[in-house]
């Protein structure tokens, strides 16, 4: 019974099927990058079960052509199918199930990695302090309660509950957040500027200025930065109507219940028990070139209530593992013409990595390798026998001449 | 005699490889001793002769220099060689002259309109180009404007034009201004006012009586060198401390007028002067006295510099791929020699050629490892290098095993083909430049980069061997049955390498992303090419398996894997660029698709019925039934 539902889940046609549609996807995952954009490419083709395609501007998509999810999901089953219904541990095939092994760990930590990584940002200036990272892509809108000078307390709304433009309520806020407008990219603009929208605001520091939506970006190295029109109520009771951006991090006071709370729109923060600090950026150049020959960033680490400090230097290759992330050097603001447009100061930007599963690679890595290594020798060494006469013991098998090199 | 054959070719070929490496003296001037001489060039040591044979190939697209004079009638009245060097010190030293050769390459009709040639020349001269340089300077303005997919051919020609003749420009202001006419005069005079000039400028400054003779002399001068210091192309003055582990040298504007605060001179400084005023005189004891006291100098205070000029000066010179692969080509005609006449003679002497080409080949790689301190594969240019090195490698050992011609034929094509690719990759600049900060050299990086280079190279052996058993099946009566499960067996077992090449050398690719960036898998264009190989390969392993395909079936799939690494090694990189993209990677995407074509069309052949094949043609009535293969009882 468990026979018969696992062999056509276990059969190699299945396997070179999926190989070869994996083949095909990524190609055209790959070609596509370049009108698609990296990031939403990546997610079209290989972080969905299908590629769905749908005509232009209409509201309805079918799906076309297996994605990423779906076929290395369905090689996962395939593997561990055959090796539940097919396969039995020998000698001879001792190569292919460490292979097998290996690939099986490294789709599943893949998927895991999918799953629980998470990646985020950390610019900081020279002489600069931050306990958080930010989000490559998403953003929030940031309710902040600063009554208590030690510390704040931030309610934070996720953009697409923006999206929906609906009232939003949290027990932590004494008001009621109502999204009046939304636009997923857009300017700030002089509000007598051609095609400007000019929200009706009455507060906050964008109070009267206009609007200008973009499309959304689509490159890798741009991000969209989203404008809404956001009033805070209390029952009908109005506090006022802010026009908040991602591109002006401004945080506008208002005071309600003796509180003051200031609102903002900005990139999604993750905050981390421990500060760091930016001591200096290092950007060095190969002499009489432009060709960047190091970045190096040297920080001072600090668990938030311990006094222990820790130096350290960040640079290219060499990464920062700390406090359950590693941080690398990513991007470097610290040559001459950098620090003329920042008062002499450098700056450094690292990509902040958590990913519970990085080691899985490593381990794959290693089982594959050996896995084919052992399983090639073991055919070459067979082969060799073969040729110079002397059958191999364990290998000799009753087969035609030709199949000697299998 | 047909015993001796292979010994007397295999001599008769390395005689002429080491005959290249006994120096010669040379008469007149010693240009080679003044190509070997260190300087510092795109963040590297260097000699000049690196230095001007990559500028000569941004203007001419050659690494040696010839012109023709014709008198009235047309008819060639005299043909003029000079290697790099000798064109270089033309344009140091002789500006004047130098703007009369015919360096310049363009191509495109319009340009030669623009600049009023006829559409016959190819190659013009600065006298040509400059009347409509400042025209030429914002048609590249603007084109510098557009997108690089978006330009047009003739903008990508205005481009090339422009900045080759910035870096003529650039040359000529290096060792001296280019509108001095006594440089080393102009120099002793700058040196003995030194201190008049610094007084009267401080004074002049104080508001008080200067020296206005020495005022204006020194502001002449200091003129001059304004120029060397903003245009000169390499950095000629070492470190005043040899010592100095950032290698600061300086350009010669910079050393002049640094000068004025009091910066120590150099002695490079006048021994270069000299070598000028000799070279401009005709002087030829001078120039060679300036060049050796230098050298010796540098010998002895700076080795270090010496050396590594000395040394790539000799590789740059030896030509390792070059005579790599015209042996190559010579083993690959004696190895189908072979498989038509079938004397042993020929094979034996292919097999020993393939083996002196390779001495060569890996020589040539080690060299450029120890020149550059890095791992073999960098760039685009030496991973065509190594995966002509690895394929040789492969089928020499396949020859070993079943000594029947085929492995000599796979080294010397894949090996000659490669330095071929490698050598118009070469044509875009200098291939040893300096790598950026983020692929600085990290174990993963270099293991990653060697194995996923030998999974190409073995992809493309058993395309290749599926592409003879293909031609020698179809074309020719050759291909008998042992011929024929030799090649099976062959295909099979280079196809097993590829995969696990191609599987760990992505995998480390990953690691190393890992390591640098905190990203195992990113999906990025290179890495998603390998992905592809990996799949490509594992994908016919297990149809074999499965007894899906057959021997013709496992053939056609390995030759089409031919176009996956083609395309993950060649056609990734063109992605950014797209299909609008012109110059050098345009004939790259048209020799990409010429590649695909052509494999395409032997699967076709491979596809056609048995009975139009010529090896089956007699083969058939004993055949009995359509297609004889081996067992291939399946491992999984």
């Amino acid at each position: 019974m468990l026979k018969r539902f696992f062999k056509p889940l276990s059969s190699l046609r299945l396997t070179v099927a999926l190989l070869f549609i994996g083949l095909v996807l990524v190609f055209f995952g790959t070609l596509n990058q370049a009108s698609e954009g990296l990031y939403s490419a990546q997610n079209r083709y290989f972080r969905s079960f299908f590629i769905w395609v749908g005509p232009a501007g209409a509201g309805w998509k079918v799906p076309v052509f297996p994605a990423g999810y779906l076929v290395g999901g369905l090689l996962l089953v395939n593997l561990v199918a055959a090796h539940t219904a097919r396969f039995k541990l020998s000698w001879k095939k001792s190569g292919i199930f460490l292979t097998h092994i290996g690939v099986i760990l490294l789709l599943v930590g893949q998927l895991a990695t999918d799953l629980l990584s998470t990646e985020s940002s950390l610019g900081l200036m020279e002489g600069e302090t931050k306990n958080y990272s930010e989000d490559f892509h998403a953003n929030e809108l940031a309710l902040i309660d600063t009554s208590d000078p030690k510390e704040d307390t931030v309610v934070a709304i996720p953009e697409s509950s923006l999206k929906e433009k609906k009232d939003i309520q949290n027990p932590a806020l004494p008001f009621t957040v109502r999204v009046k407008e939304y636009w997923p990219n857009a300017l700030i603009v002089r509000p007598m500027a051609e095609g400007a929208i000019v929200p009706a605001t009455t507060a906050g520091e964008l109070k009267g200025l206009g609007v200008f939506p973009q499309p959304e970006a689509k490159t890798m190295d741009e991000r969209s930065l989203p404008a809404a029109v956001v009033e805070l109520l209390e029952g009908s009771k109005s506090f006022g109507t802010w026009l908040v951006s991602t591109r002006a991090d401004l945080s506008d006071p208002i005071v309600v219940d003796g509180k003051t709370w200031k609102i903002s729109f900005r990139f999604a923060r993750y905050y981390k028990d421990f500060q760091m600090t930016l001591l200096k950026a290092t950007h060095e150049k190969y002499v009489g070139t432009d060709i960047p020959k190091n970045f190096a960033s040297r920080v001072r680490v600090q668990m938030a209530g311990s006094p222990e400090a820790r130096e350290t230097v960040i640079y290219m290759n060499n990464p920062l593992r700390y406090g359950g992330y590693t941080f690398f050097q990513y991007q470097m603001g610290a040559d001459e013409m950098a620090r003329q447009r920042m008062n002499g100061l450098g700056s450094s930007t690292f990509q902040v990595v958590k990913n519970p599963s990085w080691l899985t690679p490593y381990l794959a890595c290693i089982l594959v390798g050996l896995g084919l290594l052992v399983q090639f020798m073991i055919h070459l060494v067979g082969f060799i026998m073969k040729r110079s006469g002397k059958p191999h013991r364990t290998l000799s098998r009753p087969t035609p001449a030709g199949a000697s090199a299998q | 005699m047909k015993k001796l054959l292979p010994w007397i070719l295999t001599i008769a070929f390395a005689a002429w490889v080491v005959s290249s490496l006994v120096p010669r003296k040379e008469s007149g001037f010693h240009t080679q001793d003044f190509a070997r001489l260190p300087v510092l060039h795109e963040g590297r040591l260097q000699p000049w002769d690196s230095v001007c044979r990559n500028t000569l190939l941004q203007l001419r697209g050659k690494q040696a220099f010839s012109f023709e004079e014709h008198d009235a009638s047309g008819k060639t009245t005299l043909r003029t060689n000079m290697t790099a060097v000798q064109w270089a010190l033309e344009a140091m030293f002789k500006p004047a002259l130098a703007d009369t050769r015919p360096v310049f390459r363009i191509d495109h009709p319009d340009l030669k309109g623009l600049l009023g040639v006829p559409i016959e020349e190819k190659n013009v001269s600065w006298n040509q180009v400059i009347p409509k340089f400042s025209e030429l300077h914002s048609l590249a303005t603007n084109a510098a404007t557009i997108k690089p997919q978006l330009r047009s051919p003739y903008d990508v020609a205005v481009l090339r034009l422009y900045s080759a003749g910035n870096l003529f420009l650039q040359l000529k202001n290096t060792l001296q201004a280019e509108q001095s006419a006594d440089f080393i005069g102009e120099l002793l005079d700058y040196l003995q006012n030194l201190d008049a000039g610094r007084t009267a400028v401080i004074n002049r400054q104080a508001g008080k009586d200067y020296d206005e003779a020495a005022f204006k002399k020194l502001a002449g001068h200091i003129e001059m060198f304004d120029r060397i210091q903003k245009l000169s192309l390499p950095l000629v003055v070492p470190p005043s401390d040899p010592n100095d582990k950032d290698e600061h040298w300086k350009n010669l504007g910079d050393q002049l007028i640094g000068a004025i605060r009091g910066d120590h001179l150099h002695e490079s400084v006048t021994f270069y002067a000299a070598m000028g005023a000799g070279y401009r005189s005709g002087d030829t004891a001078k120039f060679n006295k300036a060049v050796a006291d230098y050298t010796a100098l540098l010998d002895k205070t700076y080795p270090k510099a010496e050396t590594k000029g000395a040394r790539e000066f000799a590789f740059n010179a030896f030509e390792p791929f070059y005579k790599a692969s015209a042996i190559y080509v010579a083993a690959f005609i004696l190895g189908l020699a072979f498989w038509v006449t079938a004397s042993p003679w020929t094979r034996r002497a292919a097999f020993s050629l393939v083996g002196l080409a390779f001495i060569i080949h890996t020589g040539g790689l080690i060299f450029r490892m120890v020149l550059e301190g890095r791992p073999p594969v960098t760039n685009l240019y030496s991973s065509a290098i190594f995966i002509g090195w690895g394929a040789c490698i492969l089928g020499m050992v396949l020859e070993r095993f079943y000594k029947d011609g085929v492995g000599v034929v796979v080294s010397s094509a894949i090996g000659f083909v490669t330095l071929v690719i490698a050598h118009n990759l070469a044509l875009g600049g200098d291939t040893m430049i300096m790598l950026r900060a983020v692929l600085d050299t990290n174990i993963w990086l270099a293991t990653h980069v060697v194995v996923v280079t030998l999974g190409y190279a073995s992809t493309f052996v058993a395309g290749f061997l599926a592409l003879i058993f293909v031609f020698r099946g179809f074309f020719t009566a050759g291909l008998g049955d042992v011929a024929r499960k030799n090649l099976s067996r062959m295909v099979y077992a280079i196809l097993c390498f590829a995969t696990l090449f191609s599987f760990v050398g992505t995998v480390l690719g990953g690691i190393w992303a890992d390591q640098s960036w905190g990203r195992f898998w990113g999906w990025d264009p290179k890495e998603n090419g390998a992905l592809m190989i990996v799949l490509w390969n594992a994908m016919i392993l297990h149809a074999r398996w499965g007894g899906m395909v057959k021997e013709r079936g496992i053939m056609n799939l390995a030759i089409a894997g031919n176009i996956v690494t083609a395309w993950s090694w060649f056609g990734t990189n063109m992605l950014g660029i797209g299909l609008h993209a012109y110059g050098f990677t345009d004939s790259g995407f048209k020799w990409l698709m010429v590649f695909n074509a052509s494999q395409l069309l032997f699967i076709g052949v491979g596809l056609l019925p048995l009975r139009l094949w010529a090896s089956y043609q007699k083969a058939r009535p004993a055949a009995g039934k359509g297609e004889r293969t081996p067992a291939t009882s399946g491992v999984a």
